[in-house]
């Protein structure tokens, strides 16, 4: 029986954390099952890549060329299977990055397998693999296994310690038949570092919501100020911003908005569920919705002018009662 | 010149997002508390997959929409009277659970083969629009897996925009990490594309749609099939609620100044 760790190269050769994450999940199942472990990697060239985990101790194989440094649909799923029947894996164990999170389900129906994606946890039970994962958007975590085989998994980041151990891999090429495909790559459309506020990354969330944009104490609304206000603190602290849905939707209901926020700042139970050690969420009040958002943040904090806010109580660390325009403004202050 | 697009959309109703959920036992592994007593609504992926297909058909004469959704057909009346009123569509039903611990595999297969069943479809132009995620499974696999049941294999996940050139060709923008986004051109249809939130607001009630559309939803409803997703081996060992409450420290009575010292000694940690 062969667990196959699949992963894709980064732009610049690398493998990301998370996929050195998946394979210390990969190597345990395998270790924990008695099988082989099998190291697929895919990317323009590998080389590094595979050296930099050589003593992972697994078989290697690689689909490697120009085609395969972007992460399409058509051309990841065509190395993965390439790759997975090449070393005849019943079990594929790879890193929820963006780039398979988009491509491995597909995989399942290409081996005749199942997939089971955003694992949280992959443990050996009596012998079997039995995998975590959250339902209803990370709001109840269930334990389960499955019979069917090959398995397809994506393993979450932050689910096991990063896999360290360099080496010289003796890496088997593998061909992907790619002649089909009718997509073609056009680039990433990037933020500068300067204007980028989702960091992945970043030690702190910090989250607004639609408070920022409400009437204040004079009657007028202060958005200039709200946005000076929260971009201080970004600079300052570098951190990632969220926001809850009510702002985000509120360019649509005709209200005032904060400009540089997008549904892809969206935090919760329609949006994303971050991982950060700690965050501050701003103006925000709410129920259930946040509860979700900030299912994987360690330390939190939050200002609010309600003491008695259904979020914060028992779900926030320390809630500061008071107005965050003048709050955040001294904050800024004292961060330079 | 104009293209002329068959867009099947897939999508099922979940708990309104403000319910509180809590699991139980059922009689074939676990459901919610009260599971057909929540209100439901469209998933919201599915709802901007929806309002991005009516757009898209609106701006090229002669596109179809379909919504192929799995789901127990008394709930999804309850929500169609609702969505029917935001988008011209058809309704294609399939009567089974929308449960979020169904299996992936087993509910992507039966809304393949109850697309296969759609009379005129022209899988030529077929595009198969989806959410990238739901609230209820999560798990952003069904859509891909439906498309390598139709053979499409020109697939785009996290979608926020697509631009139809006159030659048919689509310009895709996909989220990926970092608030960045992937461009990538495919020559034309077939193509599946799980969307993100969109660029379109909720369009507001139309009545007039929302009674053309219900004429020919409520016969998909009364001759919804019951869909077997009896299929897998999938076995769950649990399913809980973490009990995470914490005791919060409510600070009211310092001053600004002193409750952002706090604030900045927190963050340098």
């Amino acid at each position: 029986m062969t667990v196959l760790f699949l992963a894709h190269t980064e732009c610049d050769g690398t493998l990301a954390k998370v996929s050195l994450e998946t394979l210390t999940a990969a190597k345990a199942l395998a270790d924990g099952m008695g099988a082989e472990l099998a190291v697929g990697l895919v990317g323009a060239d590998v080389a590094a890549a595979a050296d930099s985990i050589a003593a992972c101790g697994g078989t290697f194989f690689a689909v490697t060329g120009p085609a395969y440094n972007e992460g399409l649909y058509s051309t990841d799923i065509a190395a993965a299977e390439a790759i997975a029947k090449a070393c005849s894996a019943e079990i594929v164990v790879a890193p929820a990055t963006s780039r398979y999170s988009r491509a491995l389900p597909g995989l399942a129906i290409r081996l005749g397998g199942r997939v089971d994606t955003h694992l949280s946890g992959l443990n050996v039970v009596d012998g079997k693999p039995v995998a975590k994962r959250w339902f209803y958007r990370q709001r109840m975590e269930g334990s389960f296994t499955r019979d069917e085989r090959p398995w397809v998994l994506t393993l979450d980041a932050g689910c096991a310690g990063a896999f360290s151990g360099a080496g010289s891999a003796d890496v088997t090429a593998v061909d992907a038949d790619i002649s089909g495909v009718r997509t073609r790559p056009e680039g990433m459309i990037c933020v500068s570092e300067d204007e980028q506020t989702i960091r992945p990354d970043a030690e702190i969330l910090l989250v607004t919501g639609a408070g920022w944009t409400k009437k204040q104490a004079d009657g007028e609304v202060h958005v200039a100020e709200a946005e000076d206000s929260i971009l201080r603190f970004l600079s300052a602290t570098k951190s990632s911003l969220g926001s809850s849905k009510s702002l985000v939707d509120i360019s649509g209901e005709g209200g005032a908005v904060i400009s540089f926020l997008t549904h892809m700042h969206q935090v919760g139970q329609t949006g994303a569920t971050p991982r950060h050690a700690k965050g501050l969420s701003t103006c925000c009040h709410g129920e259930e919705p946040h509860v979700v958002g900030w299912r994987f943040i360690n330390e939190r904090r939050a200002i609010n002018t309600d003491a008695g806010c259904g979020w914060a109580q028992g779900k926030c660390d320390v809630l500061y009662v008071g107005d965050a325009f003048a709050i955040m403004k001294k904050v800024n202050e004292l961060l330079g | 010149m104009g293209n002329e697009f068959h867009i099947v959309v897939c999508g099922s109703i979940v708990p309104d997002p403000l319910q509180t959920l809590a699991p139980q036992d059922g009689p074939n592994g676990p459901i919610l508390q009260n599971e057909m007593m929540l209100p439901a609504v469209l998933d919201p992926w599915a709802g901007h997959a929806l309002y991005e297909a009516a757009d898209l058909a609106a701006k090229n004469p002669g596109s179809q929409v379909w919504l192929v959704s799995l789901g127990p057909k008394a709930k999804l009346q309850q929500v169609m009277m609702a969505v029917s009123q935001k988008a011209p569509f058809q309704l294609v039903v399939a009567d089974g659970s929308s449960s979020g611990f169904e299996d992936s595999y087993e509910t992507a297969k039966v809304l393949s083969d109850t697309i296969d069943g759609i009379a005129g479809l022209d899988k030529s132009k077929l595009l198969l629009f989806g959410g990238w995620q739901s609230a209820s499974r999560g798990s952003g696999a069904v859509m891909q897996m439906v498309g390598e049941m139709q053979g499409v294999s020109e697939q785009f996940q996290g979608v926020d925009k697509i631009t139809v050139g006159d030659d048919g060709a689509i310009e895709v923008l996909e989220r990926v990490e970092g608030g960045s986004y992937q461009k990538s051109v495919v020559d034309g249809a077939p193509a599946v594309m799980g969307w993100a939130t969109g660029e379109l607001p909720e369009p507001p009630n139309n009545p007039q749609i929302g009674m053309q559309n219900m004429q020919k939803n409520m016969p998909a409803l009364q001759q919804a099939k019951p869909a077997d997703l009896s299929g897998s081996s999938l076995s769950f060992a649990s399913v809980e609620v973490p009990q995470q409450r914490r005791e919060t420290r409510i600070v009211k009575d310092a001053s600004v100044d002193e409750m952002a010292q706090e604030i900045v000694e927190w963050i340098k940690g």
